[in-house]
């Protein structure tokens, strides 16, 4: 039997890997999403079958209460709260290795198991370790994205020397129960501490740099689906959590790129602060903006022949992504070539912009990546700016006194003609004023992005 | 386990790493939501671990802490392939 369950969790780690590699097109992406969760419904069930387990009311129970709520969870969440509905499972994850870590020790302890060793005892305290701050941090960072927790960076003095304390007791800890397993109440200790750390490691993460923390939480928790495969002794788990770990470094190293920022730098946190007070103020005179109302505006764009819209998280906050489709379709029917330029950062975390704009049928051939268009903008008529204003900002190329200097953008201001839909001019989410509104080619277009791009459909109609 | 096997075990670890870095690089930005959310229940494989404590004969507190960990874990999986699901649907060519 034990040989059966080894093949059936390789063939499963199989399933794994090629479900993630069908991921990279997506024609194959939903297969992909299937062939994974086929792997983990084989590996579930070979594992109801282990002689160890003596009676099913518990399994059953769980089975049925965490189903309920994952489905109801996956079905009701809207798109636009994608990022807090995946920080939340990055912490159920993270979770479910603490509990297990807990539950092998108390076997072993209760000499269910056993005997403790070395190897054991270190791979516990680590995932106690790992478990426990990516299910509180994930809580908070989900609190922070749902708006239950302030969005702020929360700063308070000595902040770092005091995670880097509360780290050390926990390692020092672990280091202690090697060599003392049976000591409880460090287990416990080493428990609440690290519960108290993820806490402070993403309270003081502000709410811009969300991308980065979950990205980074997502990392954790397969690190902690690994950890959780050492302590088991199980060669799934720990590909399984690999391949997952793997994946939320890659996207965090990506975020961090496209904000310019050290994973260093992320870590630490207390990054998102009010901008430079320098940065603000070489901003302060300021020539007129020119603004156009719809018509303006659409005439503009009936004479443009390639048009790029750069839609950023503004336009799924004015819910004004089916308005942005229209207004797409509306141009193409012209003859004119439109394209979109997604920032990777353009939503609250890696993808989101292409995921509201799918579930707004634009089709993906159409979503253009940083890289594959920011050389084309000079040959561009009409640059259509809806609800996006960081990552459109020239200060990051030219003003090397801004915080965001050193970032890359999408060079619209390159554009013939650069429309912005803006309810004000409000500075954007990093609080920095945008010199791409004060621009020569520049045009502001005021309003609700819902009902501004509506209006302006309407006159493209008629015209 | 002794060292000898946590070695091992290390061996696995670090060579899926590998795996994952060259699979993931391969994976366009416009899947990166949808790849999060994917590999996300990907590490609800926790749950192997989950179902044989909760499976102990008893009420013991390791069965106990075995069941909220197959909840949560079975939260992460189910939640995690569906909405994924639910999101890859959407993703259409024109």
């Amino acid at each position: 039997m034990q040989v059966i369950t080894y093949l059936t969790y390789l063939f499963s780690s199989i399933l794994f890997i090629f479900g993630i590699k069908q991921l990279s097109s997506p024609k194959t992406a939903r297969n992909g999403n299937l062939l994974a969760a086929l792997g983990m419904f084989l590996a579930i069930v070979i594992t109801l079958f282990d002689k160890k387990i003596i009676s099913y009311e518990l399994i059953v129970i769980g089975f049925i209460i965490g189903s309920i709520a994952g489905a109801w969870m996956a079905l009701k969440v809207p798109m636009t709260g994608m990022p807090q509905m995946v920080g939340l499972l990055n912490g159920f994850g993270g979770g479910a290795s603490l509990l297990v870590a807990l539950s092998e020790y108390n076997k072993i302890l209760t000499g269910i198991e056993g005997p403790f060793n070395a190897a054991t005892t270190t791979t516990i305290a680590l995932s106690i370790l790992i478990g426990a701050v990516t299910f509180t941090g994930s809580l908070i960072a989900f609190g922070k994205l749902q708006g239950l927790v302030t969005g702020k960076v929360v700063t308070y003095p000595l902040q770092h020397p005091l995670n880097a304390l509360l780290l050390v007791t926990v390692l020092i800890g672990g280091g202690y129960l090697v060599f003392n397993p049976a000591t409880v109440w460090i287990v416990v200790t080493i428990t609440i501490i690290s519960l108290v750390l993820g806490v402070l490691l993403v309270l003081p993460i502000g709410g811009a740099d969300m991308p980065v923390a979950i990205s980074l939480l997502n990392s954790y928790s397969g690190l902690a689906a690994s950890m959780t495969g050492f302590v088991l002794d199980n060669n799934m788990l720990i590909i399984a959590g690999a391949l997952v770990g793997a994946s939320g470094i890659i996207l965090t190293n990506i975020m961090c790129k496209a904000m310019n920022r050290s994973l260093m730098n992320v870590l630490l946190g207390g990054w998102g602060n009010a901008p430079t007070q320098a940065g603000a103020q070489t901003e302060a005179e300021h020539k007129p903006v020119k603004s156009v109302d719809a018509e303006e505006a659409a005439m503009i764009f009936d004479s443009a022949q390639t048009v790029v819209i750069v839609p950023g998280y503004g336009m799924a906050v004015a819910q004004a992504q089916h308005a942005v489709r229209d207004l797409a379709n509306v141009l193409e029917k012209k003859g004119i070539n439109v394209r979109f330029a997604i920032h990777p950062v353009a939503g609250r975390m890696p993808g989101h912009m292409n995921v509201l704009l799918a579930e707004a049928q634009v089709p993906y051939e159409k979503l253009y990546a940083l890289e594959d268009i920011n050389d084309d903008f000079p040959n561009v008529d009409v640059a259509f700016i809806v609800g996006a204003n960081d990552v459109v900002n020239p200060a990051a190329r030219n003003n090397p006194a801004s915080p965001i200097y050193g970032m890359p953008i999408l060079n619209v201001d390159y554009a013939k003609t650069v429309i912005v839909n803006k309810r004000s001019l409000n500075p954007g989410y990093a609080g920095i004023d945008n010199e791409l509104f004060y621009g020569d080619n520049t045009l502001m277009y005021f309003g609700d992005a819902k009902e501004a791009i509506t209006k302006l459909v309407n006159e493209l109609k008629n015209a | 386990m002794e060292l000898v096997d946590l070695i091992m075990l290390i061996y696995v670890f670090v060579l899926a790493m590998f795996v994952g870095f060259e699979l993931i690089t391969k994976v366009p930005p416009t899947l990166h939501t949808p790849l999060m959310s994917g590999s996300n229940a990907i590490s609800g494989i926790t749950i192997v671990g989950a179902i044989i404590s909760a499976g102990l004969n008893d009420f013991s507190l390791s069965a106990v802490l075995g069941l909220v960990a197959i909840i949560f874990a079975t939260i992460n999986v189910v939640g995690g392939f569906l909405v994924t699901d639910r999101m890859l649907k959407m993703f259409k060519k024109k």
